[in-house]
This record gives structure tokens, C-alpha cells and sequence, in this order.
């Protein structure tokens, strides 16, 4: 489904992206998992041309979508909820679930966003608030509703862990379980390997900037290295 | 001076403010707008102000055309000047540091002031008001207001209802409002920023045009600098209200507008400007970001 090929990324002399190569398939979640500043968000960005690879190519669906920009990516069925969710604070709860559906025609609005209020029913309790004052788990579940609005085939999901209280994390992962057995493919970034790990069909795991290592959730969850590296021994 | 005719005093004032203010408000929506979404304080807009009344004086004097067809050309001719000026010295700075978008920007302030000026020379204009001369005359004719005064004061009611339900209600408008607080997300919505900034800029300058057509009408000499008072002034209105907020571009327009003319009548004609800058600085010193400028804390 997402094919990733031979990609470098560079912010100014740094090399943050070398050589990565590794594939998404229809239906699977599929995380990248690495310690801070490994490359993650960095590979994310790029694929929704956030950032731009010196090399190599990225499909999707049998597109090429390297070189789109940014506000095209969306319409091919790929949706990225960002590190650090960046809702829109100062709009309503609603109004950034409707900017989540900015490219789709306005009589399919409707529907999605009854399917998102039905899977965070919390959202909609709070749809005229404005996002600002949502707590944190809350804001996460709005960045994911508002990247649902966009249909997508494929979620990219940036640390949605982060910051969240243990329940809330818990939870959070149950949605994108949820939301795979639904039928969206998945790609997962995540600092918290076990838990992402646990939910993973496949992983890959990245350092400073390269995939060292790759196999099943399962897999990576008992291999000594990745257990040392990143599973607290 | 008895009682009655003291009030009658404060009444006229108070309405001659309004409409100047209203004035400086239409221009401050601009600055306003414009830094909301793309960060930077446009300081060219004052000038696309003198740009606007010329077309539209020559519309009117040069080519005999009615008011209402010269204050459209007019809004034509701003609307795609902010455009031009967006695309050819902004967007090429979209990552520059802010300071070298600061001075473009009065770099492009200069070269329409100067172009104005070999265009069509630094002799003033008698600029034809656009509103028939005339006054609505109440309590006896003690009382009486221009026409010209009650038209500024209604076209920035209906402007400001506009802009209200435009940011609010339409797609377009939400988009604009996403891209101000966040390019990078807005951008993943599928919303495409350049275009956005340019349909601001294109407001904003559509916007200048009506305030430039309203402002010489008022004060009917025209020259190549005749924006870049009101320009300044309208800026210190969007940075009084709070700079990026809509509502806050009416209020300190309007306050600036009131403060002008009441210190210009009770204090003195040559203190006012002073005055409304004191004014600022002080406002800026209790509340540095703004009347209605407002800092919204993140929770994480």
C-alpha cells in the first residue's frame, strides 16, 4: 500500500534520514519505533511532504506521491495526525472536525462526522467548545477524529501517546485497534515500544536515522537487542 | 455654554469619531488579517490605501464614470495590486526571517509611493466625495451629521458583519482561520496556505480601497502619501484592539477614531496625534497584547 524507497532527508548539514527503506501493507498497523530525534516524525513528514527526500521515491496505492505537496497528499487517502496533536486551539471541537474534511464534497460531511461523534462520544459532548480547553487525551482524540474526516485509507499517527496519562494511553490504543480492525491501515510512531509493539503487526526500529532492525511485533518484542534498547532491559 | 449644547458638543464629536474611526478600522481589518495569517505586518497596506482613492478619482473627475462604478474599479485595481505585491515580495520571504519581510514591506511602501508620484505628480488632488454633500439635521438643527459621516459609519457595520460571518461560517473562511494558528496542520487538513494568504491579502487590499475612497472623501486632498498616516494609524488601531483579532481591529479603530477627534476638540488640534499614540503606549504597557489580544494557554 505505502511503499517507501531509498529515502535522505537532511535539515541543513544534518543528515536525519539515511537510506530508509520499508513498505506498509493494506490492512496491517505497522510502527517505527526508536529513541529521540531517531528519525520518526522526520519519516512521517516526509511521506505527507511536510519535508522533501533528496532521493528515492514514495508510492501509495501505486502513485507516486513524493514531490506533492502537503495539501494534495490528504486527497490520495493518506491522514497524519502530527507529534504534539495540533488541533486548532482557538476553533470550535466541530470546526476542526469539518477542516478535517476539507477536501471531501460537503454532502459526505455529514456522515463522518456522525461516525467520528459515535467512536468519541466525549467529542461529541463538547463539540462547541473550543479545542483549547479540551484536556490533553481529549485533544488527542479530536487530532485522530479530525484525520478521520478525511476517509482516510491509510492513518499515520505520530505519538499519540505522548504526554497522556497511563488509562488514557490504554485507551487510546484500543481505538487504533479498533480502528484497524475497521478496516484503516495504520503507521505508528511511537517512543513507547512496548505498547506499540503489542499492537503491531510488524515493526521496524530506527537509529539515528537507519533501520537497524525489523520483523513482527512479536518478533521485535523478544529480540535482546530491541529489549535492551528500548523495552527497559 | 449651558448644559444642553455641551452635550450636543459631545454627541457631534462622538459621531465625527465614529466615522473616522470606522474609517481607521476598515484599514486596521487589513493589517489585521494579514498578520493573523501570515505573521508579518504589511506596511505597504497604507499605500494600497492612496492607490485605491487614485483610481478611483480618476474614474470619477477624469472619466466622468458614477461613484459606485469608480469605488468598484477601485476595489479591482487594490485587490489585485495586494495580490501582485503578496506573489512578487512576500512569497519569496515565506522563511525568511521576519525582519527581512519587515522591510520589504516598507521597501514596497516606498516604491508605490514613488511610482504614485511619477505617475501623477506630488500636486494634490481634489478628491470628489463620493457620498451628495448634505446633513441629516436633528434637535432643531442643533445637531448635524454628513451624510458622508452616517455612510462611513454604515459601511463599517456591514464590512465588520461580513467579515464575521465570512470567518466564521464559510469553509473559507474556517481554512483562514486554521492556517493562522497553524500552517503545518492546516496544510494536513488538505488546505492550501498559499492560496489562502492570497485570498487575504486580496480582502484586506479590497478592503484599503474603501477606506481609501471613504478617507478622501472626508479629507478631500489627495498626494502620493496620503495612505501613509491613516496606514500608520490603522496599525496602531489593530495593535491597540490586539493584533490578529477582528473584533479588537474595530474596537481600537474605532477608540482611535474617538480619542482623535475628542482630544483634537477639547485638548488641542495639534496635540491629538500625540495623544492617540500616548494612549497606546499606555494601553500597551497595562495589556501588552492588546485590548482583545489574547493569550491562550496550552494544556497538555
Amino acid at each position: 500500500m505505502l511503499n517507501v524507497q531509498d529515502i535522505n532527508v537532511y535539515y541543513g548539514a544534518i543528515h536525519a534520514i539515511k537510506d530508509i527503506t520499508f513498505e506498509v501493507n493494506d490492512g496491517e498497523i505497522v510502527t517505527l519505533i526508536g529513541a529521540n530525534g531517531a528519525g520518526k516524525s522526520t519519516t512521517l513528514q516526509t511521506i505527507s511532504g511536510l519535508l522533501h527526500s533528496k532521493t528515492g521515491s514514495i508510492s501509495f496505492l501505486g502513485k507516486n506521491i513524493m514531490g506533492v505537496p502537503p495539501h494534495k497528499v490528504v486527497s490520495h487517502g493518506l491522514a497524519h495526525v502530527p507529534e504534539g496533536r495540533r488541533v486548532f486551539l482557538q476553533m470550535s471541537v466541530e470546526e476542526n472536525l469539518e477542516m478535517g474534511a476539507y477536501t471531501r464534497p460537503k454532502g459526505e460531511i455529514a456522515a463522518s462526522l456522525a461516525d467520528v461523534y459515535e467512536r468519541f462520544p466525549r467529542l461529541k459532548e463538547r463539540r462547541r467548545q473550543v479545542a483549547g480547553t479540551l484536556s490533553g487525551g481529549e485533544q488527542q482524540m479530536l487530532a485522530m477524529g479530525r484525520a478521520l474526516m478525511s476517509k482516510p485509507r491509510l492513518l499515520m499517527l505520530d505519538e499519540p501517546s505522548m504526554g497522556l496519562a497511563p488509562i488514557l494511553v490504554e485507551q487510546i490504543f484500543d481505538i487504533i485497534r479498533e480502528l484497524n480492525a475497521a478496516g484503516t491501515t495504520i503507521l505508528l510512531v511511537e517512543q513507547n515500544a512496548q505498547m506499540a509493539l503489542s499492537i503491531a503487526h510488524r515493526g521496524y526500529v530506527l537509529e539515528t536515522g537507519k533501520i537497524v532492525a525489523t520483523g513482527t511485533g512479536q518478533q521485535l518484542l523478544e529480540d535482546e537487542s530491541v529489549k535492551k534498547a528500548y523495552l527497559g532491559g | 455654554m449651558d448644559f444642553s449644547s455641551l452635550l450636543l458638543g459631545l454627541l457631534d464629536n462622538l459621531i465625527r469619531g465614529l466615522s473616522l474611526g470606522s474609517v481607521y478600522a476598515i484599514i486596521a481589518l487589513g493589517y489585521t488579517m494579514v498578520y493573523g495569517i501570515a505573521k508579518m505586518l504589511n506596511f505597504a497596506h497604507g499605500d494600497v490605501i492612496m492607490v485605491g482613492a487614485y483610481v478611483c478619482f480618476f474614474a470619477i473627475s477624469t472619466y466622468g464614470l458614477p461613484p459606485v462604478i469608480g469605488i468598484l474599479l477601485s476595489m479591482v485595481v487594490c485587490t489585485a495590486l495586494g495580490i501582485v505585491i503578496e506573489r512578487l515580495a512576500y512569497k519569496p520571504l515565506r522563511q525568511a526571517p521576519s525582519l527581512a519581510v519587515l522591510i520589504t514591506a516598507i521597501g514596497v511602501s516606498y516604491f508605490l509611493q514613488n511610482a504614485a508620484q511619477l505617475l501623477w505628480t506630488s500636486s494634490p488632488k481634489v478628491f470628489p466625495s463620493v457620498v451628495p454633500k448634505g446633513n441629516l439635521t436633528l434637535f432643531d438643527g442643533q445637531l448635524s451629521i454628513s451624510y458622508l459621516t452616517i455612510v462611513t459609519i454604515v459601511v463599517c457595520v456591514i464590512i465588520m458583519l461580513v467579515l464575521t460571518f465570512f470567518t466564521n461560517s464559510t469553509k473559507m473562511g474556517k481554512a483562514m482561520r486554521a492556517c493562522s494558528e497553524d500552517k503545518g496542520a492546516a496544510q494536513l487538513m488538505g488546505i492550501d496556505v498559499n492560496a489562502t494568504i492570497s485570498i487575504t491579502f486580496a480582502i484586506g487590499s479590497a478592503l484599503a480601497a474603501v477606506a481609501g475612497v471613504l478617507l478622501c472623501s472626508a479629507y478631500p486632498s489627495l498626494t502620493p502619501t496620503t495612505g501613509s498616516m491613516p496606514g500608520i494609524k490603522a496599525f496602531t488601531a489593530a495593535v491597540f484592539g490586539g493584533i490578529g483579532s477582528i473584533p479588537g481591529a474595530l474596537l481600537g479603530g474605532l477608540l482611535l477614531g474617538i480619542i482623535e477627534i475628542f482630544a483634537g476638540s477639547y485638548i488641542s488640534t495639534q496635540l491629538s496625534n500625540a495623544i492617540v499614540f500616548g494612549v497606546l503606549i499606555i494601553v500597551l504597557l497595562v495589556k501588552p497584547a492588546g485590548l482583545l489580544g489574547k493569550k491562550i494557554r496550552e494544556k497538555v
